[in-house]
């Protein structure tokens, strides 16, 4: 992790939908390299914060850059240099492994020769080559959220959101998934996941916590267990989540 | 009446994928049992034959000395069944959800009040608002009013947890503790590990076979290795330097910590220290843990698939 390099940098983020504050003065940076745990209830604001992050959705008022990019007037720009995954949706089903890695690299204005390079390392790393013209489908969901995961970052962006990755996945796959990302982390891509395991929180660099649309904890998992007074994150978070009183 | 479940060598296939392999259970009557695996093991199969939605390729199972396959309908009425995909109508309002579920078992709302009535309290205020606006954790204690209006017996919930926030799924197994104690014979099927601590029994179950079946506490008492968390100031490099070693059976990440077994029955702690340290980790902590459920699973599941 690069401390003196800041690859998300956020100030006084809010965005409201009518009367409602979805995301009540958000401040915070991300360093790069960094992984960063990004925690909430249901309901407490992530999705409406990651959209903005990603380009996807205006703030109502604030300062925000992501990977250099103003999320108000370089949204074309910023999403070229970002990579993104959720459990809902990653890889197209009905079609197969290489072609979802020609697509996404197509989409990122990667030659052909690089892709088709590329592709060839990526499924020997990940121990795909059998299944490389097998339909997405077909293939057990550890392995379409590993490929999922080495898609998202197929174009090398300086940081990728990761959306509840690991949902549902076997306890062993779901490790295998955290080396992935230890991996990219350590070659300097930016990680924003968020997750609703708890020991996973264990597993980022700094972890924030939301609660109603604001985030009220945000440092290292240490430091946050050490001032909650909790032997692990699942008290942290339920110390402060049950403090909530938007009901979605 | 008996509500036990009792499962004999049932096996089901879809096409080229073996969904459930041979598998037998027995569930006892008013017992909370928790099928723990992880998406693809095989649970909502085996939910779907329980609930008379598929028929099986070779076994079978009864509820009490009803059998799921000849006695069909009688099975119907006394089951509630909760399937992992939110299946009520969102474009009828709560109230009308729960009305139309009491009609189809051809019962009514009020004579069946003492059943929900703790749950109903939590989603009265929302009565006229249509179903597909509700939050998540109200969708939930809204189909759990609906799969027990006709008070079953027997309650077969499908990963009610998953996709669920911390607060949400410690406050469901609150309303599953007081189910239980009226009787109803409840199997709950979670990807959450440390949920099968809350069950009384569970299966662990991966790739459609069971690994194992017991209370929680004697699984953990079955570990079959002294287990060690081991702690350094990049855990990351740790692991990877761990993978190394010659002596590791197993090494994971687990929360702030590694979790490791020796293939050596006896052997000095000393020697994994010294190891680390000639890779140059610093402020190592490494102390004998007692294992949990996560453990354990991981333990059967690469010695099933091979690894050891």
């Amino acid at each position: 992790m690069n401390k003196d390099v800041k690859v998300i940098k956020v100030k006084n983020l809010c965005k409201k939908f009518g009367d409602f504050t979805a995301n009540n003065n958000l401040s915070f940076e991300v360093s790069k390299g960094e992984i960063f745990g990004f925690l909430g209830a249901n309901g407490a604001g992530k999705t409406t914060a990651i959209k903005i992050l990603c380009g996807l959705s205006y703030p109502t008022s604030g300062e925000i850059s992501v990977a250099g990019f103003d999320v108000y007037k370089q949204r074309e720009q910023l999403k070229r240099n970002i990579g993104y995954m959720s459990q809902k949706f990653s890889l197209y089903e009905d079609l197969t492994v290489f072609e979802n890695i020609r697509f996404y690299g197509g989409i990122y204005g990667l030659s052909k020769e690089v892709i088709h390079r590329k592709a060839d390392d990526l499924l020997k790393k990940l121990d795909l080559q059998h299944a490389r013209n097998k339909r997405i489908s077909s293939l057990p969901l550890g392995w379409k959220q590993k490929l999922a995961f080495s898609v998202a970052i197929f174009h090398n962006p300086e940081i990728v959101f990761l959306d509840e990755p690991t949902g549902g996945v076997d306890p062993v796959t779901r490790r295998q998934f955290w080396d992935l990302i230890y991996e990219a982390a350590r070659g300097g891509i930016t990680i924003f996941v968020t997750t609703h395991y708890m020991d996973e929180a264990e597993y980022c660099d700094r972890v924030s916590i939301m609660v109603d649309g604001k985030i009220e904890a945000l440092d290292t998992p240490a430091k946050l267990k050490e001032d909650f007074n909790a032997g692990d994150m699942d008290q942290v978070f339920l110390a402060l989540a049950r403090t909530a009183t938007n009901v979605e | 009446m008996n509500a036990g479940i009792s499962i004999e060598n049932l096996s089901k296939r879809y096409g080229s994928v073996q969904a459930l392999k041979h598998i037998n259970l027995d569930i006892n009557s008013g017992e909370l049992f928790g099928l723990i695996g992880p998406d693809g093991a095989g649970k909502t199969t085996l939910f779907r034959l329980l609930a008379t939605l598929l028929l099986p390729d070779k076994g079978g199972a009864r509820m009490g000395d009803i059998d799921i396959v000849g006695d069909y309908k009688q099975i119907r009425n006394l089951l509630g069944y909760m399937p992992g995909k939110f299946s009520l109508y969102q474009d009828l309002s709560v109230i009308e959800n729960l009305e139309f579920f009491a009609t189809v078992f051809d019962t009514r709302i009020e004579d069946n009040m003492d059943m929900i009535h703790d749950i109903w309290v939590q989603i009265e205020p929302f009565k006229d608002r249509l179903a597909g606006n509700l939050s998540g954790g109200m969708k939930q204690k809204l189909a759990l009013c609906c799969a027990l209006i006709h008070q079953p017996k027997v309650l077969l919930l499908d990963e009610p947890t998953t996709g669920v926030d911390a607060v949400s799924r410690s406050e469901f197994w609150q309303m599953l503790k007081s189910l239980k104690s009226k009787g109803i014979t409840i199997v709950v099927a979670t990807p959450y590990m440390d949920e099968a601590n809350l069950c009384e029994r569970v299966a662990l179950i991966k790739d459609g076979e069971i690994l194992q079946v017991n209370t929680p506490q004697e699984i953990v008492d079955q570990f079959e290795r002294k287990l060690y968390a081991i702690k350094s100031d990049d855990n990351y490099q740790c692991l990877l330097d761990l993978r190394e070693f010659e002596f590791t059976n197993s090494v994971f990440l687990f929360g702030q910590t590694l979790h490791y077994t020796d293939v050596r029955k006896e052997f000095s702690l000393e020697e994994v220290n010294s190891y680390l340290k000639s890779k140059g980790h610093l402020n190592l902590e490494i102390e004998h843990v007692k294992p949990g459920i996560e453990d354990c699973f991981m333990a059967l599941s690469t010695k099933a698939d091979g690894y050891e």
